[in-house]
């Protein structure tokens, strides 16, 4: 287990290299460079500026240089926030967003699980239906129409809840949680009900229950085990989606996070941020498949790592 | 039995859009909260029992600033910001008027080229040490200095030798201003630049702390280390979340201000902006969405505020390329076949004056020159747009294809799809729209590679015709029409150095005229600030400059139940 | 071998394409028995002809305002049954040609993935061993990346166009294609009637055309529903960016993000395009579910 692990992350190393190789030369060649501005500049502090960021350089160079630097972790100086670095950036918002990411998360599994077990228990009845009707709208509802609606009725109509901003207090983070964790919370609800058919179908529950065990300690010690296993198979996609629904609910709550950072990095053409952006979720999301995949092993003990050593 | 989820999650889905159906037929009473009358004393001073406790603003204000430097600084929210942290030589009252800032008089030389300013000896920085006319000589030479990389800088291009030192030909030291005195601050002009008084209220000319660069270098303006001259000092700044100021102690007229705390917050969305101000979370909005007019003058108007602004909506055309480039009757055409009085009533809606001029009226020495179409009715207009779009050789046979660039924005989309249908319904047009992304947008403009027509707009940098007539010069940087007209450029360099206010105006009408006949933009309406105020802020001023300054301002205190009553009552006596 | 024995062998493979033809045939009529699944079908089929010959039966324009009528709401008196946006264009016609774009780019990008996923994975199931080993550590280090910013950073460099949207989100799309045919592929390829038909001499060609691509293809199927609607919404969230389709052509991603700037005001400019696109989308869901169920009752992806 851990030489599988090890070797794991020590593959990370080339993905995250192609990453920041690819993201580096894609930003480059958009058109319009980050002091382009409607007061145009003169054409010699343009040039000084240039020289200051080392822009003028080649752009291997810049590459090179640009290695150097984040392997001393440093992230370098912002192009669009002049008095911050990436790194003062990363630092304030960071946490923000791995809050709101992780809470959100936590609850979708959560109740995605309880809703999707609930739903498989009664296959095919109404309560079913109305549940798996209500996680399609889950599904199908984009959350920056979600979150409006939810402003309109929590915020504003009933004055419930703040209208955004961010403090980490219950009340400002509810809404953004909600709209992140509500389309999460119906995929894992489908994905759990349809793997827990299939379980309660299988011949080793029949098996169980023939032995005449208490109907609910088969499903919570023999059922739900093996019906999590696709849900966290899912956590890979989970996470890319939490990064996409977080540019959403960072700009529509005003959330300070580091989600907006990088749609406002690439229109700003803030070379440094976006990269920043990029390797930190580059390394957000590496880390996370490598969870899942320990996980599935944990919880699935047909699955043994082919480095020989008896584990499970 | 398997339909039936279908239709009720259709239903609910239907039932939840509704929701905000409903929402909108029950009017809900609008929660401004209801200021009392406002009394002074024998100074013009809001009696003290008339002010709120908490005397914090809280204010919407637009896109995070990029750098609280002021010499580095751009875009409008971060000068909302700076105007309250420093003051400049002059500043603006609360209606717009330039008045004496840092410096409480100046004498100028009879041949308009000397400026000697008086410092206000009790000026002091956020930390208690005196401002100096020093502080001014280094500062405008850091401005200057093209090491510096000031966006601004050409503010200053007016200053002897400050020309030269952009471009690197002298040192920073000799551009021409002296500290005379301690309190005497010196600038010797190249030409009379009888604006000159207007752009020291920009936060370019502001003077910043020598020691705190030195000590801080590029951390200068972090919370602790940012040293101001303003009403105001920095606090705090959480990037993206919010920039705190409080009042500076020290700030010569300290006693006059009465706002103790500014929060600034930015916003990237002008509907999140709103809906903060709806649940009571903001003072002031920095603007308003444009769909939300109609609501907003049926539940807010007391808070809504619109007002004249220096600038100017326009489209431009690329004058060096095909189909425009030497071909007046078909860009007069373009222009003539667009009805302004649809975009402002029903797009933009917001009351915008539609104009065919380039500078915005409002300037207290300028009467632009009025086109003659600008006369005519729209049908006039129209029938002339299809005579000379025959006249420059398309017919609806043979229409012309022509690209419309706009940025991304829901105004610019909005105006532009209005415009291209116009284009279509009058002309036979055929106008594929370009939406690009601000820097490609800016990129491709200035490159006048593949631009045919596309948007500009200008908001005024200084009180002078002259901010919007220099745009056309040959040689100016964001020329991005191309347009290069020798005539042209010998006047704007008359206008430069002519000393007469009369005959400088007169130059100036004449500039504007040159470039109106000769098309070169294509006017659409004179641009309006929006903004939601509460009721409960008073000493807010509309000016055409769009400077408020927070010194001026306060909070008055909510009406209590019973005021509330009482008023009632003597309204229904009444 | 002689002739006699050939022709049966010949007989058994004709037998097991007959056989092989006759799963869809049931699979089909599993299908036809879902009735969400059917109801899924039939909404398509009417959105698909619906979005195609609306616009041809309106009497407005997809780009000419209607300039007395702006923002105003859903009416028989207008003629604008949808109601029209805030310029005064009306609604139904763009909400007819944002359906249009949206199963457009929604047809396109799944297919862009399809084809590269489908060729990727097979080659790679197909071969197995090193070749494989080294094309799918590929696809686990591209599965790292954070997609979506390279398609936003792809739509900021070149620009927004239609084909290139398709194009940017079916090339990010092809991962799960890839690995889903790949694995389908591995365990065919040891399946018995695939090692008895390759023992009755059927050449590699033969083996893929009649048993390896006729199997794949349910998966592939189900796939591609499940992936359009997908699709369709990560257009939408580049539409929420403005990041979308060019003027004066619209999707129904464009059409909900501007509704929902006017939520209060307009909510008819929400609620046609938001009702629209989630019909699609359950549509797609359901039929998509019926036929994984109908497929292969058992595999689930």
């Amino acid at each position: 287990m851990l030489r599988y692990s090890l070797r794991r992350l020590a593959s990370a190393i080339p993905t995250l290299f192609l990453l920041i190789t690819v993201a580096f030369f894609l930003i480059r060649i958009a058109p319009g460079g980050p002091f382009d501005s409607e007061r145009a500049l003169p054409p010699e502090i343009e040039a000084n500026l240039a020289a200051k960021y080392h822009l003028d350089e080649p752009l291997v160079f810049q590459y090179a240089r640009y290695l150097w630097q984040i392997a001393r972790l440093d992230l370098g100086p912002s192009f669009h926030y002049l008095d911050w670095t990436v790194n003062d950036l990363i630092l304030q918002g960071a946490p923000i967003s791995f809050t709101l990411g992780i809470l959100a998360l936590v609850i979708a599994l959560v109740l995605g699980v309880a809703i999707g077990a609930w739903a498989a228990l009664r296959q095919n009845r109404p309560a079913d239906y109305t549940v798996m009707s209500f996680a399609m709208i889950g599904i199908s509802i984009p959350n920056f129409v979600m979150a409006p609606l939810l402003i309109l009725l929590f915020a504003i109509t009933l004055g419930w809840l703040p209208a955004g901003g961010w403090e980490y207090s219950p009340s400002r983070m509810a809404l953004p949680v909600v709209t992140l964790a509500l389309p999460m919370i119906a995929y894992i609800a489908r994905i759990t009900r349809g793997s827990m058919i299939e379980v309660l179908h299988s011949s080793y529950i029949r098996t169980v229950r023939a032995k005449g065990m208490p109907e609910k300690e088969v499903i919570l010690r023999h059922a739900l085990k093996p019906a999590l296993l696709p849900v966290i198979s899912y956590l890979g996609p989970a996470a890319a989606a939490i990064l996409t629904g977080s540019v959403v609910v960072e700009r529509i709550f005003t959330i300070p996070g580091i989600g907006t950072y990088f749609v406002q990095g690439a229109l700003n053409r803030d070379y440094t941020l976006v990269m920043g952006v990029v390797i930190l979720y580059g390394i957000i999301i590496i880390l996370f498949n490598f969870l899942v995949d320990l996980l599935y092993a944990w919880l699935d003990p047909r699955i043994r790592y082919d480095d020989g050593e008896a584990e499970a | 039995m398997k339909r039936i989820p279908v239709f009720m999650a259709l239903a609910i889905l239907l039932a939840a859009c509704g929701a905000s159906d409903s929402d909108d037929d029950t009017p809900r009473p609008p929660r401004l909260p209801m200021p009392v009358e406002v009394a002074f004393d024998d100074d013009g001073r809001p009696l003290p029992e008339v002010l709120a406790e908490e005397q914090v603003l809280y204010r919407g204000n637009g896109e995070e600033p990029q750098t609280l430097d002021p010499h580095l600084s751009e875009g409008v929210p971060t000068a909302n910001i700076l105007r309250d942290l420093f003051e400049g030589l002059t500043t603006t009252a609360p209606d717009g008027r330039i008045v004496p800032g840092a410096a409480i008089h100046w004498d100028i030389s009879r041949d308009g080229l000397t400026y000697t300013f008086y410092l206000d000896p009790d000026g002091r920085w956020s930390n208690g040490e005196p401002v100096t006319a020093h502080d001014f000589v280094w500062s405008w030479q850091r401005v200057v200095d093209p090491e510096t990389g000031a966006a601004y800088g050409r503010m200053l291009a007016p200053v002897v030798n400050a020309e030269a030192i952009f471009s690197g030909e002298l040192p920073p030291e000799e551009l021409g201003v002296t500290a005379l005195s301690d309190t005497t601050f010196q600038v010797r002009l190249d030409d009379p630049t009888s604006y000159f008084l207007g752009l020291l209220t920009h936060p370019t000319t502001y003077p910043v702390f020598r020691p705190a660069l030195e000590e801080h270098g590029s951390l200068h303006m972090r919370p602790g280390n940012l040293v101001s001259n303003g009403a105001f000092h920095l606090t705090d700044w959480q990037v993206r979340s919010r920039v705190v100021l409080e009042k500076n102690e020290y700030f010569r007229e300290a006693d006059n201000v009465i706002i103790e705390r500014v929060v600034f917050y930015p916003f990237e969305d002008e509907n999140t902006e709103f809906n903060r101000f709806r649940a009571g979370d903001l003072h002031w909005t920095y603007q308003v969405p444009s769909a939300q007019f109609s609501w907003l003058k049926n539940n807010m108007d007391e808070a809504l505020k619109i007002s004249p602004w220096f600038g100017t909506y326009f489209f431009s055309f690329n004058l060096t390329r095909e189909p425009f480039e030497d071909n007046l009757a078909l860009r007069q055409a373009l222009n003539l076949a667009i009805d302004r009085q649809i975009i402002t009533e029903r797009v933009t809606r917001f009351g915008e004056m539609p104009t065919f001029n380039l500078v915005p009226p409002g300037l207290p020495n300028y009467q632009p020159y009025k086109p003659e179409h600008a006369e005519w009715s729209q049908e006039e207009r129209e029938e002339e747009a299809r005579r000379l779009y025959r006249q420059a050789g398309y017919s609806e046979s043979q229409p012309l294809t022509v690209e419309l660039r706009y940025n991304t924005s829901e105004n610019h989309r909005k105006i532009s799809v209005a415009i291209a249908a116009m284009w279509k319904q009058v002309l036979g047009v055929r106008t594929r729209l370009v939406n690009e992304e601000f820097r490609v947008f800016l990129q491709n403009r200035a490159q006048r590679r593949v631009t045919q027509a596309f948007r500009a707009g200008w908001i005024g940098d200084y009180m002078d015709a002259f901010t919007f007539l220099e745009l056309y010069h040959s040689g100016h940087g964001r020329n991005d029409a191309g347009y290069n007209n020798p005539r042209y450029d010998r006047l704007l360099e008359r206008i430069a150095s002519e000393r007469i206010p009369a005959r400088r105006r007169n130059l100036m009408v004449d500039a504007e005229r040159m470039l109106l006949e000769d098309q070169v933009v294509l006017p659409v309406f004179y641009y309006m600030t929006r903004r939601l105020i509460d009721p409960r802020l008073k000493g807010w001023e509309e000016n055409i400059m769009d400077y408020h300054l927070t010194r001026y301002m306060y909070l008055v205190r909510e009406r209590s139940q019973d005021e509330a009553v009482e008023e009632k009552a003597s309204e229904e006596t009444e | 071998m002689t002739e006699p024995t050939r022709d049966a062998f010949e007989q058994a493979l004709d037998t097991r394409e007959i056989r092989g033809r006759s799963l869809y045939v049931d699979a089909w009529h599993r299908l036809l028995k879902n009735k969400a699944a059917v109801v899924g079908l039939v909404v398509l089929a009417i959105m698909i002809v619906l979005v195609l010959v609306g616009p041809m039966l309106s009497q407005w324009d997809h780009e000419i305002p209607d300039w007395d009528h702006y923002s105003t709401p859903p009416s028989l008196e207008t003629g604008h049954l949808f109601g029209t946006d805030a310029i005064g264009r009306d609604l139904f016609v763009r909400t007819m040609i944002g359906g249009q774009i949206s199963l457009l780019v929604g047809l396109l990008a799944t297919l862009v993935s399809l084809i590269i996923g489908v060729t990727y994975g097979a080659v790679a199931g197909y071969l197995g061993g090193r070749a494989d080993n080294i094309m799918m550590r590929f696809v686990d280090a591209v599965y790292a990346m954070p997609f979506m910013f390279f398609v936003i950073l792809l739509m900021v460099v070149f620009g927004r166009n239609i084909f290139l949207i398709f194009l940017a989100i079916g090339a990010i799309n092809w991962l799960d294609m890839a690995r889903i045919v790949r694995g389908q592929t591995l365990s065919l390829k040891n399946k018995d009637f695939v090692e008895a038909a390759r023992a009755c001499g059927a050449t590699e060609a033969q083996v893929i055309r009649r048993h390896i691509i006729p199997n794949l293809l349910g998966v592939v199927i189900v796939y591609v529903t499940l992936t359009i609607p997908q699709v369709i919404l990560v257009e939408s969230f580049l539409s929420f960016l403005g990041l979308g389709v060019q003027e004066p052509l619209t999707s129904w991603g464009a059409l909900v993000n501007e509704g929902a700037q006017e939520l209060e005001t307009a909510p008819w400019s929400l609620m046609f395009p938001a009702g629209f696109l989630a019909v699609t989308l359950f549509a797609f869901n359901f039929l998509g579910d019926g036929l994984r169920d109908a497929l292969d009752p058992k595999d689930r992806l």
